[in-house]
């Protein structure tokens, strides 16, 4: 409880000195804003520079061929950066994804106990983490027991990355679906196992797919782990071992060439890969907003019906 | 349907019926929470295979330079005369961290302040999306830019004049302004994790009650005051939490900052002035790789490398998130079991 003599004491405070505090109040509305401003430049600066620089070198041929010789006047296409990084996203999702949702269920369904919470903690320290030290884990693991670099390398170092981020959103959406949804099932003499995989999945099915396409864009624009583990190449995939080549692996190594070409193949590397990442961020994003709001309607109305 | 239910009725000794609904065996509920325990538990496995692995691939190092892995500055993979010290990059990463953590903790405060006190509700959600999509963009089209784009503007409106009304005689702008260095890499670091902070800090300034600022506004305080004396006190712990999120995630980036920092190895990558280029542990990594023979100490030193940043990295991760989960308790599973 404030006593009278404090509250003497607030108002005489507060009463001090009102136009100093005002302008006070002005001047760090003023710095906010800035800060905000200074924190959209560079993503405006970012877009447009890629946008503007990378749009010139999109052509079917820079899509579909291989690269050129290092410094030679053909500089060749990132077809098989384009192929490699479809492929290992579609295998490290199939590796992932599983994983991280039966993970999601038992942390959203059984995980309310000292064990639950232990793998709720190293699940989202393991989702800051970082990417290089998974690449250098997996080569130590995979590529050092096999003896060569592979898609299945990558593709396991990038399921570790997706990992955690499906497996976040698998529990925040699965406990969205109201507990009594749960309690009709089990009324019903359905076991749990089946109420959770028909009724609560189904109910949480818009926020799987969201963490799903979220955990993607994050993995396409990975490089550092793919350093070490599918090493890149210049051709296509000839066979399930031996390197691949990678999207953002492709930007980076185009970007230590000294040549015009190669800095021009870089900026549309960069775009490609922009498109991809922000076209999943956005459109997710947009459904999920909208859905989100229908799905609480939707639970509030059944609610009250109920 | 109704049929089923019949076939489910099952008359009792006493006369009185038991209704047998539960299709299947209970063996399967058992064995569905298995593998959803065994799908959590595959984390700590993967922790746990984490530091071993890291550690035997990094044993020969250590048994070769022992504590002077962390402390040397030597860094020589010449065969016959190779020698390892990490502590230039450990330097280098603290440093360029530091750097861009004091760039961007203010940032990210000022933006996490307008979205939760300032912004009109019809700005809110665009300016936190946009927010949200400056994180998406993969590090290596921050790397690029910075590259090829910023580091231009660094070089000739920042480091020159900076470099021309110091001179050599004061330390932190010694050295020649090339664009590639500990200025320009912070930076861009800084821009790239604004994002995380903001964004925590946010969540954690929008779960102060508002009867808190209802009061300080009650009492006659501006939205300034409001802030300082109702929300600040109230997320202290988180925006500490926060931070040190942001910090985990600026030790172990990794592309941008290997385009972007120069890349020197040995003695003369432990960063005196900002005009200099380093190395991270982070970056070295990246780098080196590729020159590493199998089998050999180089590969070994890299891998130690790897195991330092796992242990700085874990460390960072573990206290943000104690500190975070202290203010944003949404961390309960849905079900009392």
């Amino acid at each position: 409880m404030i006593t009278p003599e404090q509250r003497a004491e607030f108002r005489k405070h507060f009463r001090y000195n009102v136009g100093r505090r005002l302008v006070l109040d002005k001047i760090v509305k003023g710095i906010v804003f800035a800060c905000v401003m200074i924190a959209i430049i560079p993503l405006i600066a970012i877009l447009v520079n890629v946008f503007s620089n990378g749009a010139g070198a999109l052509t079917w041929e820079f899509l579909t061929t291989v690269p050129g010789a290092v410094g030679s006047d053909d500089p060749g296409g990132i077809g098989p950066a384009i192929q490699g990084t479809i492929v290992i996203i579609g295998l490290s999702s199939l590796m992932g994804v599983p994983i991280g949702v039966m993970g999601g269920i038992f942390l959203s369904e059984y995980g309310n106990n000292r064990y639950g919470r232990t793998i709720r903690f190293l699940n989202d320290v393991m989702a800051e983490f970082p990417t290089i030290v998974i690449g250098v884990f997996v080569f130590v693991l995979v590529v050092l027991t096999i003896g060569d670099f592979s898609m299945w390398a990558g593709s396991f170092a990038l399921s570790i990355v997706m990992l955690p981020i499906v497996m976040r959103t698998t529990e925040e959406s699965l406990k969205l679906v109201p507990v009594t949804y749960r309690e009709a099932g089990y009324a019903l003499g359905i076991r749990r196992w089946r109420v959770i995989m028909t009724i609560v999945l189904s109910g949480a099915k818009n926020g799987l797919i969201t963490g799903i396409l979220l955990s993607v864009a994050r993995i396409a624009g990975e490089t550092a782990p793919l350093v070490f583990t599918i090493l890149g190449s210049s051709q296509f995939i000839s066979g399930l071992s031996g390197p691949i080549d990678a999207l953002p692996l492709r930007i980076w190594r185009l970007s230590s060439l000294p040549y015009d070409s190669a800095v021009t193949q870089g900026w549309g590397g960069a775009f490609i890969l922009i498109i991809m990442v922000l076209s999943i961020n956005i459109g997710v994003r947009y459904i999920f907003l909208r859905n989100k709001e229908k799905t609480f309607i939707k639970f509030r109305k059944q609610g009250r019906m109920s | 349907m109704v049929d089923s239910l019949i076939s489910g009725i099952i008359p009792l000794k006493n006369g009185m019926m038991a209704i047998k609904m539960k299709k299947g065996s209970s063996h399967m509920d058992k064995i569905f929470k298995y593998v959803a325990i065994g799908a959590g538990t595959y984390i700590i496995a993967l922790v746990v295979m984490i530091v071993v692995n890291l550690s035997t691939g990094s044993a020969q190092v250590w048994q070769q330079e022992g504590i002077g892995f962390l402390t040397g500055s030597d860094w020589n993979s010449v065969e016959g005369r190779e020698s390892y010290g990490a502590f230039p990059y450990i330097m280098g990463t603290l440093v360029n961290a530091g750097i861009a953590m004091m760039i961007s903790v203010p940032l990210s405060f000022g933006i996490a302040m307008f979205l939760s006190e300032l912004s009109p509700r019809l700005l809110r959600t665009p300016l936190a999306m946009v927010i949200e999509l400056l994180a998406a963009v993969p590090s290596v089209v921050y790397g690029l830019w910075g590259l090829l784009v910023f580091r231009t503007y660094i070089q000739d409106w920042i480091e020159t004049p900076l470099h021309n009304l110091f001179g050599d005689q004061s330390i932190i702008f010694a050295g020649t302004p090339f664009g590639l260095d500990i200025l320009t890499a912070s930076i861009v670091l800084a821009i790239m994790i604004v994002p995380t902070i903001a964004s925590i800090s946010r969540e954690i300034m929008l779960a102060v009650p508002n009867s808190q600022r209802e009061a300080a506004y009650m009492l006659g305080a501006t939205k300034w005051e409001a802030f300082r004396i109702a929300v600040l006190p109230y997320s202290k712990s988180g925006l500490i939490g926060a931070v040190i999120l942001g910090l985990g995630r600026a030790v172990g980036e990794t592309m941008a900052v290997t385009m972007l920092i120069g890349n020197t190895t040995g003695a003369a990558a432990i960063p005196t002035s900002l005009f200099q280029p380093s190395q991270t542990l982070a970056s070295i990594m990246a780098n080196e790789f590729a020159e590493a023979s199998q089998g050999g100490l180089h590969l070994a030193a890299l891998v130690g490398i790897g195991l330092i940043l796992f242990l700085i990295a874990f460390l960072i991760n573990v206290v943000a998130h104690l500190l975070v989960a202290r203010v944003v308790k949404s961390h309960e599973g849905a079900v009392l079991a």
